[in-house]
């Protein structure tokens, strides 16, 4: 009985070795190639010499840095708006039964659907008419009301008691100050969560981000890279696995160092 | 009086969130609906009520078959399998096994990867004689295949490409609905003498299926929502063999520029949306009632 175990346990500790070589050497292969020649990394010749050619030549035919502060720029731009427009929203429906409060959610939630993604004719017509196309701002803007981001704080506010608002009342401490120095502080955990998806989902961004962009000033690096690696373009295989490490390695570095802190957060924002 | 105080004071907080969502959801939604029941502005021509002249011509548009049943396959191909692969991890790595920090990781990783790179890594795996897989195959002694170019195999391609970049999450998702059943449920199992295959068949998969709707759900939403591989890989091609709808949407919109067709397109897109969200509610509303 143990001996057959023993045996069972050792064959599915192969078998979940397998998935994950299978899950893992797409990419540990366009690592090692990108530190190869072209013609080296076609004929899989291992011991082949390494070389920074490749990141060199991709870092001189595209503005990666460019792209990469757009980025940035980007994401420090929509994810305090987030924090800072859900925080106010979702206070006031868990604490102010304002009138038509329920439709007012159920509004918001039509959201979590209708993603703007799926809206890039009348959201574009919308943003030239504000004058923000091939603008960072204009390609956050259509993210900074998430409802995803008020739906887990009214979650998160829900959970709070009543009492700790009673004493800060008692302390003289006023609407905001309550919200600021009770309930951001006890929902921590659902800024950290939401923060990480939030970071994750629009570094990875792309249609949206390619229609509102038309210019090198504005274009992340999805998009940046999206255009680099377009079939017409005909760059080399080696110079598009560099390009395409330098773009991901920001938040896959990041994700390599707070691995659990990011599928905790994933797993906490799905089952809210 | 104190009442009507915290109703202002409620809507006042609530208003940003409120203009926003309606300036990009609401609002949008909307004119979308209105720009498909009128023809195109043209230099030429004011635009005029044309009633459901685009509908119709979407439903006698070939193309549009054709990326709606693409779109069909390809959330038929690639939900059922990332769920199964996706329960195997979980199961894996919910197990103290060695290694399991590096499994976790590994099965994570693509994940968090763009797919406009995940496109760009299975480019060169499916690329004609040069790339990987014909490599392995001209090894084994099989014809090589242009495996992008060939719309037989083109849909395919992309399955196997989106099941490896999802399938992650997903494990993310059944990890959470593993760690919420009870230890002592196995152990009396084990007890009983029940086979592991029983226990999972009996115990952990009814008890996962909540996980599993809502697994389900969000796959086939983000089936429709996710068209960035297309940019790279295929454009929609050959002869929209891979084309999805909001690819199509976007090709009509900002390559074809018509935008009353794009819109009754994305009305199409939405009502299918809704419709999913609404069989989400209703199951959802039964699930509690079962409980």
């Amino acid at each position: 009985m143990t001996y057959r175990n023993r045996i069972q346990t050792s064959v599915e500790l192969i078998g979940a070795y397998i998935l994950a070589g299978f899950w893992i050497l797409p990419l540990l292969y366009a690592f090692w190639a990108a530190f190869h020649s072209s013609s080296d990394a076609m004929h899989f010749d291992i011991f082949s010499p390494l070389t920074l050619d490749n990141f060199r030549e991709a870092w001189s035919q595209a503005p990666f840095a460019r792209f990469s502060l757009n980025t940035f720029l980007l994401v420090s731009f929509i994810l305090p708006g987030q924090l800072l427009i859900s925080t106010l929203a979702a206070y006031a429906f868990v604490r102010f039964k304002f009138t038509g409060a329920n439709i007012a959610f159920a509004l918001v939630l039509v959201q979590l659907m209708i993603t703007p993604e799926i809206l890039i004719v009348q959201n574009y017509v919308t943003l030239s008419k504000l004058g923000l196309v091939d603008t960072i701002s204009g390609m956050g803007l259509p993210y900074i009301a998430s409802a995803f981001c008020i739906f887990l704080l009214r979650q998160a506010f829900k959970s709070i008691p009543k009492e700790l608002e009673d004493a800060a009342e008692l302390e003289g401490c006023g609407t905001m100050a309550i919200l600021w120095k009770v309930y951001v502080p006890l929902a921590t955990p659902t800024y950290i969560a939401f923060s990480l998806v939030s970071v994750s989902h629009h570094w990875n961004n792309f249609l949206w981000p390619l229609i509102i962009s038309n210019s090198v000033e504005t274009r992340p690096l999805t998009v940046g890279l999206g255009i680099f690696a377009a079939p017409e373009s005909g760059v080399e295989w080696s110079i598009l696995s560099a390009a395409t490490l330098m773009s991901v390695a920001p938040l896959l570095v990041a994700f390599l160092i707070f691995q659990k802190q990011f599928v905790q957060s994933f797993m906490q924002a799905g089952i809210k | 009086m104190k009442d009507s105080v915290r109703n202002i004071q409620g809507w006042l907080l609530f208003t940003p969130a409120a203009i926003l969502l309606l300036a990009f959801t609401h609002y949008p939604t909307v004119t979308t609906f209105f720009q498909s029941l009128y023809t195109n502005k043209s230099i030429i021509r004011p635009r005029r009520f044309s009633g459901v002249e685009a509908y119709e011509s979407m439903f006698s548009d070939p193309i549009f078959w054709k990326v709606f049943v693409n779109n069909m396959w390809l959330a038929l191909g690639t939900i059922p399998t990332s769920i199964g692969i996706a329960i195997l991890m979980a199961l894996i790595v919910n197990k103290a096994i060695p290694g399991r920090g590096f499994l976790r990781m590994a099965y994570f990783t693509p994940t968090m990867l763009p797919m406009i790179a995940v496109a760009n890594i299975w480019l060169f795996f499916y690329a004609p004689d040069i790339g990987l897989i014909d490599k392995v195959l001209e090894i084994f002694g099989f014809e090589g295949n242009n495996w992008l170019g060939n719309p037989s195999t083109v849909l395919p391609s992309i399955i196997v490409m989106t099941v490896w970049k999802e399938a992650g999450l997903f494990m993310v998702f059944y990890l959470a609905g593993l760690q919420t059943i009870s230890p002592e449920l196995e152990e009396a199992s084990k007890l009983e003498g029940s086979s592991r295959w029983n226990y999972f068949w009996r115990i952990q998969f009814p008890l996962l299926l909540p996980t599993t709707l809502f697994v389900l759900i969000n796959a086939f939403l983000n089936s429709f929502k996710l068209v960035d591989h297309l940019f790279v890989l295929t454009k929609g091609g050959p002869d929209n063999a891979s084309n999805l709808i909001l690819y199509y949407i976007y090709e009509t919109a900002f390559s074809f520029l018509d935008i009353s067709y794009a819109s009754a397109l994305t009305i199409f897109l939405l009502a299918l949306l809704a419709l999913t969200a609404l069989a989400q509610f209703f199951f959802l509303d039964r699930r509690t009632h079962y409980r």
